[in-house]
């Protein structure tokens, strides 16, 4: 035991005594969460206080044209500019000066309504109920319209997205209402609306509760656990390179010929850098709890769930521990520990989800992202700061986590004692 | 008393062994000196007998307790100063003897004495306080010399111990090494410097190829050489000439 304390007595002197390194640990992960948060908790504000400017060419001049355009000013997000012609709009896109433009085809809202109007009539017909119906032809019937989008090739993919949904549902609205319109038309009840034109299907996000409170999760509740998590795994960069420094200065020599188990020097080192996780983790509520809102971003909410967090914290400290005493173990060099470390965080990362959720990943990744232990410790995160969840439904998580610091740092051990032990 | 039996080392991958067949016996309160050119297996020899290499084949054991059985205590017998400086830069002198101390299973009251009592003894007392890195390579060289001995090892080992000192420093670490000898520490140290290998040593071996091709006391080795002066006369002649760079 007195081994284990002066090992991480030791470990915790070194560490005060970089001041560089320690700054590194500690304000660059806050640094990390306030900017992700900015970002990502302002991404719809921004569009909606800025409004992003949209080319309209309305070779249309109907009522399609003016519903796409009422709606897309109703959203707030979008400013109209009208353009002349298809060809000047499609430049200024290409070109980068405007994200979108939409190319409304001459005619749109007068063939659609003859074509609605034309189905009516052969419905109406079938049932006996139109006397004269009006031959149509092929080519009537099976003309097909289209709106152009136009987009600035650097549009990211979701905001297209979102774009083309949103027009498609205009559009179909439109579809709709002239379909009603056309039967009261033909039933001859124009004035006098028989049909509720307003949509029957509506949706309500049910939000979980707590004490009958509705719990929003926010940019923060999102952030703050993701981004911590990333922040605790970079420490197996640090923590490698203080192993590899080790071996390169001859302390690691005479630690070997000295009466200590290489699981003892470990100990010593998980001691103090899982403290240094801790802290991290600690910082990083702080920083949500009290800095977020003079940031104008929302507060972190952690009431009731802090033993829980701190216990993922800990599992998710060690974890990383593990990784680092494994990489610091195999690794021969700092050029071999410090980029590889580095770049295998943000595959970690990437692989648990931290940046892209999990279940929109394709099937091959998903079941990568299963093995991430930065996954599960998002998952144990998510469970207590987004499902309410109890130590019951973190324990798998936290197991996950605890079963990857000891078969790492069993790994680390053996490869020690089958490499170095005499 | 320390046995060496047919030990030997062949390194992955190389030609030649570096050290072949070689039989020893260090008896205890000795000061002995393992000499030989670059290349010759002195480093080599004294990794294996402090458990920091593997010997491909062979034997050897301290205080008649076998390595292969009885590692722990071993180490607890022995003190290696390594060639290196292996220290923490950044920690103070006192800091990195607690630390080094401590894994000798020392501590408290026993561990801070002795720590005083090396630094006193080795002229480094006002220095505990001041990091490693601002220390000369002298001062670092009884630095990490202290480090070895703070638990009064039995046996100690020492891997050119005055390399790129100044003749005070070396002086001091020369005196230091006698009254530790004197108090009943075995000492086996490899050196290039002949002429503190003669003044130090009871006995000295000559080492070249991985095996041993004379040994004894140095006055001995230097009567029994024809036109030898001294022990670089004998290790001259004996060894050759001829450069022995390695890569």
């Amino acid at each position: 035991m007195h081994k284990l304390l002066a090992s991480a007595y030791k470990e915790a002197l070194l560490l005060s005594r970089d001041i560089g390194g320690l700054a590194i640990l500690f304000i660059m992960p806050l640094v990390l969460v306030i900017t992700i948060t900015l970002i990502q908790n302002n991404t719809f504000k921004t569009i909606n206080d800025t409004k992003i400017p949209v080319l309209l060419v309305d070779n249309d001049q109907g009522q399609i044209a003016e519903h796409i355009s009422e709606g897309l000013a109703a959203s707030n997000s979008f400013e109209i500019i009208e353009s002349l012609s298809e060809e000047e709009a499609r430049e200024a896109v290409f070109k980068g000066k405007y994200q979108l433009a939409i190319v409304i085809p001459e005619n749109l809202s007068a063939d659609l309504q003859k074509k609605v109007t034309t189905n009516v009539e052969g419905i109406l017909a079938q049932f006996g109920l139109e006397e004269e119906t009006s031959p149509t032809s092929t080519e009537d019937q099976n003309f097909q319209k289209e709106v152009r989008l136009y987009f600035d090739p650097a549009t990211q993919v979701s905001f297209k997205s979102s774009v083309k949904n949103g027009i498609d549902k205009m559009i179909s609205q439109i579809e709709t209402q002239s379909i009603y319109k056309a039967f009261q038309e033909q039933i001859g009840e124009e004035d006098n609306a028989i049909f509720e034109t307003n949509s029957f299907i509506t949706f309500k996000e049910i939000i979980p509760t707590k004490d009958n409170k509705e719990i929003i999760p926010n940019a923060t509740q999102h952030n703050v656990p993701a981004w911590t998590l990333f922040a605790i795994f970079f420490i197996i960069v640090p923590l490698s390179i203080n192993m590899v420094k080790e071996k390169t200065q001859g302390t690691f020599v005479r630690l070997r010929t000295n009466p200590v188990g290489y699981g003892t020097v470990l100990g010593g080192k998980t001691v103090v850098y899982l403290g240094v996780c801790l802290i991290q983790f600690t910082l990083m509520l702080l920083l949500g709890v009290y800095v977020f809102p003079h940031l104008g971003l929302p507060q972190l909410d952690v009431s009731g769930k802090l033993p829980l967090l701190f216990v993922v914290a800990i599992f998710a400290g060690l974890a990383a521990i593990g990784l680092g005493l494994l990489l610091g173990t195999l690794a021969k060099t700092q050029e071999q520990s410090a980029p590889f470390g580095a770049t295998f965080v943000v595959i970690l990362a990437a692989m648990g989800g931290v940046w892209v959720p999990v279940f929109i990943m394709p099937k091959f990744m998903q079941l990568l992202s299963t093995i991430s232990p930065m996954n599960w410790g998002l998952n144990g995160f998510y469970d207590v700061f987004l499902r309410n969840g109890s130590l019951l439904d973190i324990l798998p998580e936290i197991g996950l986590l605890f079963l990857f610091f000891v078969a790492t740092t069993l790994i680390s051990i053996v490869y020690n004692e089958r490499k170095n032990t005499v | 008393m320390i046995q060496i039996q047919q030990l030997s080392k062949k390194y992955k991958g190389a030609e030649n062994y570096s050290v072949q067949n070689l039989d020893l016996v260090v008896e205890d309160q000795e000061i002995f000196g393992l000499l030989g050119p670059n290349g010759a297996g002195k480093t080599t020899l004294i990794s294996m007998l402090s458990f920091l290499l593997k010997p491909t084949s062979g034997s050897f054991t301290i205080n008649n307790l076998s390595f292969k059985e009885n590692k722990k205590e071993l180490k607890q017998l022995i003190g290696i100063v390594p060639q290196e400086y292996a220290l923490y830069p950044t920690l103070t002198a006192y800091e990195n003897l607690y630390y080094f101390g401590s894994m000798y299973g020392l501590k408290g009251k026993v561990l801070k004495d002795s720590i005083h009592s090396h630094l006193e003894t080795l002229g480094l007392s006002r220095f505990a306080d001041k990091k490693i890195d601002t220390f000369s390579g002298g001062m670092k060289r009884r630095i990490n010399l202290i480090a070895s001995i703070l638990h009064n090892p039995k046996v100690l080992f020492l891997d050119e111990p005055t390399v790129g000192v100044d003749v005070q420093s070396k002086n001091v670490i020369i005196d230091h090494l006698k009254q530790l000898n004197a108090n009943g520490t075995t000492i086996i140290y490899t050196s290039h410097h002949l002429n503190e290998a003669e003044n130090l040593c009871t006995r000295v071996a000559i080492i070249d190829q991985g095996t041993i091709i004379t040994k004894g006391v140095p006055s001995d080795l230097i009567a029994a050489q024809e036109n030898a002066r001294n022990l670089e006369d004998v290790f001259l002649a004996l060894t050759g000439k001829a450069l022995r760079d390695h890569a």
